[in-house]
């Protein structure tokens, strides 16, 4: 993945809930195989019409808001599907934190193998965030301090784990680390498993 | 010593190494693999180098973009061409078992594995789909990740996993004769939202449950994801024992035996505590349909379209208008006069067996309303194959239905199947999602009975008034 270097930007609000992954990426560009380049689908349906003209009024297309590399966001942000697009479309139009009072759980474990950070927070300090955004205030994500500033001041101390704060820091990828680190663990397990539930390991049809 | 739940009983037999933190790496008995998730999964490890670890372990069928209409020629779109050919010759690298689009057997993977006996209890078992909960119905610990992860579990058998907290559901009370697995699952989901049991793995209990059919259990767990769950399950017992022996894929003889002492042994302990527990009692529950953008904007078909003014708190009230707008659908209105232009029977949630028995049931004898399409779509071949030997697509055909080939058409508009801006479809799929079943198509969420009753009449309807109607 991407390396998670220190960010510095403005936001974008977007303070509806239950945002799913059909808003965020639609289905019908699940055909494309690619990973990258996908940035222009980012919302598509709610930012063109069905003759692909822009829809005015979007967040994402306010004046201010190019360039951002932080989303704010409501509750169940990247709810449904577990398409890894909704990730890569958000890192492809340059987003790399979203800050939201939660995310839909396959949607949260996608980010951080992509590098693309989720930080839940109240929906209390969502908002204020949310406003601070519209406000264009500037938004700092540092993984070295930890810590995430709107306009110098502390809002957020962000909690990763190390290793995957290392991982994010250092843009490792998980299938390495494992075959690395957790090499022997799977073929110690996996031998004794299949002494304990052998029929697991016969699927001849 | 504390009970322990069926999710901490596979969990604590999965896992090969403990982090210590709640996290822990854990071992995926299997792998379910599709067209649409895994070409970027097998491009990640291959530009490392990596083989694949157990290529037993895996299953792999074409189902999301495939074309339903016919099965003859070659898929029409390049797109979708291109990627059900590159899932063919993915899978032929690595060796990995796969069912191509001719087999009988060629279905939708959550329909297909369970079929194939591919799914059993106790086990692990991904898929890059969120809907993989379906496979808890057999008291699998089962679950939708990622294409990064598909390449991870490919690569290395295991994936790291936060340890979910628990959550048991008690379905209780009288079920009335006409109440759906799915009515049962859209209420639900109306009670505890959609991202209620996020960070949860549920578990159903209680008699109601116990009385489901396999496919009744599948429509449950299918839609647990819609809770915001990634994980639903249903303890095994001798139903979930009766639908997989002699199954293709299930075991056989003496390790048959094996396999059923281990799965007697999975059910919670009586004493086990769940993180959450709540009781829902579908006494009196009348069917369900959704009128909004998630499911869990979800009511009984006796009701009204809400009001946003009611909302109980300005962010609800935002996001019901915004949904009522999209849908068309003006607040107070009762849902029984919403007309409809599309109906879809199928998806992985609806399209088995029973679903388009049910679906007949009400079609027998009756035809399509003017101006509404129909479309039936079996969840595998092997269902098509048994519907035909029960002569209900003769039902379907003089109904003045579709009856096509297996896949998940219309339940995601990626294929050729599609709701056009601004028509209404009556779905038996699970999402109600804007632009789910196409840009600017308003999706209902109901039970395929429902969905025949709305084909028949070209409204939303309560299919307990058709009944009686014809009776
Ligand atoms: S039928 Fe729908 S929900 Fe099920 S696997 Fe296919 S696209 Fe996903």
């Amino acid at each position: 993945m991407m390396p998670f270097e220190k960010i510095s930007s403005r936001a974008v609000w977007l303070p509806e809930d239950n945002i799913d992954t059909d808003v965020i990426y639609p289905a019908r560009f699940l055909l494309i195989m690619d990973r990258e380049g996908l940035g222009r689908y980012l919302f598509h349906d709610r930012r063109f019409d069905a003759h692909g003209n822009p829809i005015p009024g979007f967040p994402l297309d306010a004046p201010g808001a190019e360039g951002a590399k932080v989303l704010v966001a409501g509750d169940g942000f990247g709810c449904g599907s577990s398409r890894e697009q909704a990730v890569w479309t958000l890192l492809g139009h340059g987003f790399r934190v979203i800050i939201a009072p939660g995310f839909g759980d396959i949607f949260a474990a996608n980010c951080l193998k992509n590098g693309l950070l989720p930080l839940t927070v109240s929906r209390e300090l969502a908002t204020e965030l949310g406003e601070a955004a519209a406000a264009g205030s500037v938004f700092e994500a540092d993984l070295e301090t930890m810590q995430v500033t709107v306009d110098g001041r502390e809002v957020i101390r962000i909690d990763l784990g190390e290793k995957q704060r290392q991982a994010m820091l250092n843009g490792w990828d998980e299938t390495d680390i494992l075959l690395r680190e957790d090499g022997d663990h799977i073929d110690a397990f996996e031998a004794g498993h299949r002494q304990r539930q052998p029929w697991l390991f016969h699927t001849e049809t | 010593m504390a009970g322990r739940t069926l999710y901490d009983k596979i969990w604590n037999s999965h896992v090969a190494r403990d982090y210590g933190d709640g996290s822990a790496l854990i071992y995926a008995d299997r792998h379910l693999l599709h067209e649409v998730s895994t070409p970027q999964s097998f491009l990640a490890i291959e530009v490392k180098g990596h083989a694949v670890r157990r290529p037993d372990a895996n299953l792999a069928v074409p189902d999301h973009s495939v074309p339903t209409r016919d099965r003859g020629s070659e898929i029409a779109d390049p797109q979708a061409r291109a990627q059900t050919a590159r899932l063919a010759e993915n899978v032929a690298r690595h060796a990995i078992p796969f069912i191509p689009l001719s087999d009988a057997r060629q279905g939708i993977v959550h329909v297909m594995g369970p079929e194939q006996g591919f799914t059993l209890p106790g086990m692990t078992l991904v898929c890059g789909d969120s809907h993989t909960s379906t496979h808890g119905a057999f008291g699998a610990l089962a679950f939708g990740i990622g294409a990064s992860e598909c390449g991870i579990v490919m690569a290395t058998q295991c994936l790291r996993q936060k340890k979910s907290k628990t959550m048991r559901v008690r379905i209780v009370g009288e079920r009335g004769g006409w109440l759906s697995a799915k009515d049962i699952a859209l209420a639900l989901i109306s009670e505890i939202g959609a991202n209620g049991a996020s960070g949860h793995a549920i578990e159903y209990a209680g008699p109601v449950v116990e009385a489901m059919t396999m496919a009744e259990r599948m429509t449950l767990c299918n839609m647990a994801i819609e809770t915001g769950a990634r994980v639903g399950m249903v303890a095994p017992d001798g139903t979930t024992y009766a639908y997989l022996e002699n199954r293709p894929m299930a075991p056989k003889g003496a390790m048959w035996d094996l396999a059923l002492a281990h799965w007697k042994t999975l059910a919670s302990d009586p004493e086990a505590d769940f993180d959450r527990d709540m009781e829902f009692d579908v006494t009196g529950l009348a069917p369900y349909v959704t009128w909004g953008t998630s499911p869990e904007d979800a009511l009984p078909i006796t009701a009204r379209v809400p009001d946003p003014a009611w909302a109980s708190d300005a962010s609800k009230r935002t996001r019901q208008t915004g949904a009522l707008s999209y849908m068309g659908l003006e607040p107070g209105t009762p849902l029984i006069e919403t007309p409809i232009d599309k109906v879809f029977i199928g998806s992985c949630t609806n399209g088995r067996l029973e679903d388009l028995r049910a679906a007949a049931r009400v079609l027998k004898g009756r035809k399509v309303a003017d101006g509404v399409e129909l479309i039936i779509v079996p969840g595998s071949g092997l269902v098509r194959a048994q519907a035909e030997a029960e002569k209900l697509d003769r039902i379907f055909l003089e109904a003045g239905a579709e009856w096509r080939y297996a896949g998940c058409s219309l339940c995601v508009a990626m294929n050729g199947d599609r709701v056009a801006p601004g028509e209404r479809c009556a779905s038996t799929s699970n999402r109600n999602f804007e632009g789910r079943q196409g840009p600017g198509g308003r999706t209902h969420l109901m039970s395929p009975q429902m969905a025949a009753a709305a084909a028949v009449t070209g409204r939303l309807t309560d299919v307990r008034d058709l009944q009686e109607l014809s009776s």
